[in-house]
């Protein structure tokens, strides 16, 4: 079988002295939307951030297709086309909303044109001349997977999209992400509810101490609940 | 109407006009603090020998390879600039996971280095540059020397232009952005240490054009900086340490009080600014543009 899209392979990383990737190992592949599953402090935010190259200490494997990506700087390793969406949503105070939709770069051909994100997201067109960080929490969140959409990377990164949003928001997020499925972007998803992956994902990686400790197939969820249960301590 | 004051109209349009041109000078100069400071937190303590280098360079360029002034307008930000390129490279750079104070300590060493050798060199007794606009105009009631017009012109154009970058445009953005979350800007494709260094080097082209511009008026010495710098930081505490548009109309406004005092209450004119400071300190700490941390 030819190498996945997004091919992890015993990833470590550091934050200082402490040492948090133990070996990570998974398989993206392309058109594939996989969560990453588990409690807090899994690593599952430093998995993303290792991905990007944005942790200073980090060794093993991080192969997109087919390029090693793991001693690349994180401005090289976007221009490969993959996009990071972070956790805080990392909304820029002194831009106004239209300045940080367009902030990213340009990275491939591809992208989802302006118009069609408008359609999606109509506030981000209406409140294009407020600050960015003026927007209510939902809003933030469109805005900040709306805008690595325009760049034309095919694998996005998205680190909790629906922590702390109103359900309406986390169901309006769930049917973009099936439609960002449809439109061929692979998505890695981190995830602490699994009710919603499971609305999203074709598979899920449990995470804990670093690791990877179980995958199970979206279609097995219902047979695997009571594991999860377990491994998430819900 | 002056004269009910008991000021003749001469003095007051000539202070008023040498106000302008020293605030002229301290807008480019905070105008480039604070472009530094906002991206890279570094307190540029080398600002105010990096303006007496562009005045020096126009020197050199004039007197050793007969580069008039107008080729050196253009020549000296770059040259001086790539220096500070060089200096960002080889040694700020390694201080940016460190307290401020260090790069503090580094700029300020840096400074006093820099103008040593300078003293070395050139002896401080001033070298002479010959004005390229000589002459003026009278306006009636005042005498306007053409090049001092061209100063408080050419430094209004330079600073307005320098805000429109930051504020109107994409490269802007990415500089505002990468002020507030380098990592992620950096993870968006955008090659963040290499725009740091040019923003540095941008900062000190500016210091150095404004050495360029003083030549002609203050006499060429080592230690036109220093004597400066120190009003100049006053200014960037005063407009916010890291606005961009404070900077320009502090720099501005400053001057041209600092220009009035000296016809109202001479005694104080050199202090002024330093009593303008101490009381935006005391009632607004961020500066009358900043926004608080």
């Amino acid at each position: 079988m030819a190498e996945a899209l997004l091919a992890i392979r015993d990833l470590h990383a550091w934050y200082g002295e402490s040492h948090i990737l133990h070996g990570m190992t998974f398989d993206v592949n392309p058109g594939e939307v996989v969560t990453l599953l588990g409690r807090n402090g899994a690593g599952k935010t430093t998995t993303m951030r290792a991905i990007m190259g944005m942790m200073a200490k980090r060794k093993g494997s991080v192969r997109y297709e087919g390029h090693e990506l793991i001693r690349l700087k994180s401005n090289r390793i976007a221009r490969y086309g993959l996009a990071y969406c972070p956790e805080e949503r990392g909304i820029f105070a002194s831009l106004n909303v239209r300045e940080n939709l367009m902030l990213p770069p340009k990275v491939k051909d591809g992208g989802l044109p302006l118009e069609q994100i408008y359609r999606l997201f109509p506030n981000l067109m209406e409140r294009g001349a407020s600050q960015g960080t003026k927007l209510s929490g939902g809003e933030q969140q469109m805005l900040a997977i709306a805008r690595i959409l325009r760049t034309g990377a095919k694998l996005l990164l998205l680190d909790e999209p629906t922590e702390g949003l109103a359900p309406v928001i986390v169901q309006q997020i769930g049917s973009t992400i099936r439609m960002l499925r449809e439109q061929g972007f692979t998505v890695l998803l981190v995830e602490q509810n699994f009710r919603f992956a499971a609305t999203v994902a074709d598979r899920h990686y449990v995470v804990e101490h670093g690791q990877v400790i179980d995958m199970i197939p979206n279609a097995a969820i219902e047979a695997n609940r009571e594991k999860l249960k377990a491994y998430l301590g819900v | 109407m002056f004269d009910l004051i008991g000021v003749p109209p001469q003095a007051l349009f000539g202070q008023l006009l040498l106000g302008l041109i020293n605030g002229a000078f301290y807008a480019l100069l905070s105008l480039g603090l604070a472009v530094i400071f906002g991206l890279m937190n570094v307190i540029n303590f080398t600002h105010g020998a990096q303006y007496m280098m562009g005045a020096f360079c126009s020197y050199m360029l004039l007197t050793y390879f007969g580069i008039p002034y107008w080729g050196a307008l253009v020549l000296v930000p770059i040259i001086v600039g790539a220096t500070g390129i060089i200096i960002e490279r080889l040694f700020i750079s390694r201080l940016y996971h460190l307290d401020h104070l260090y790069g503090l300590l580094l700029t300020f060493g840096l400074a006093l280095i820099i103008e040593g050798m300078f003293r070395k060199q050139f002896g401080s007794s001033g070298l002479p540059y010959t004005n390229p606009i000589p002459g003026g105009t009278n306006l009636g009631f005042m005498f306007l020397p053409y090049y001092r017009a061209w100063v408080v012109v050419s430094s209004l154009v330079v600073c307005l232009g320098t805000w429109f970058m930051i504020e109107k445009t994409q490269l802007g953005s990415y500089l505002r952005a990468a002020t507030e979350r380098p990592d992620l800007v950096q993870a968006f494709g955008i090659n963040v240490p290499r725009m740091i260094t040019l923003t540095y080097g941008f900062g000190v082209g500016l210091a150095a054009l404004a050495g360029v511009l003083a030549a002609p008026i203050y006499s060429v010495n080592p230690i036109m900086g220093a004597n400066l710098i120190i009003v100049v930081f006053a200014v960037v505490v005063i407009g916010g340490m890291g606005s961009i548009l404070g900077s320009i109309i502090t720099g501005f406004g400053l001057g041209v009080i600092e220009g009035l005092t000296k016809v109202f209450y001479p005694e104080a004119s050199n202090t002024v600014i330093f009593i303008i400071m101490a009381i935006v300190l005391m009632l607004r700490p961020q500066g009358l543009f900043g926004t608080p941390k």
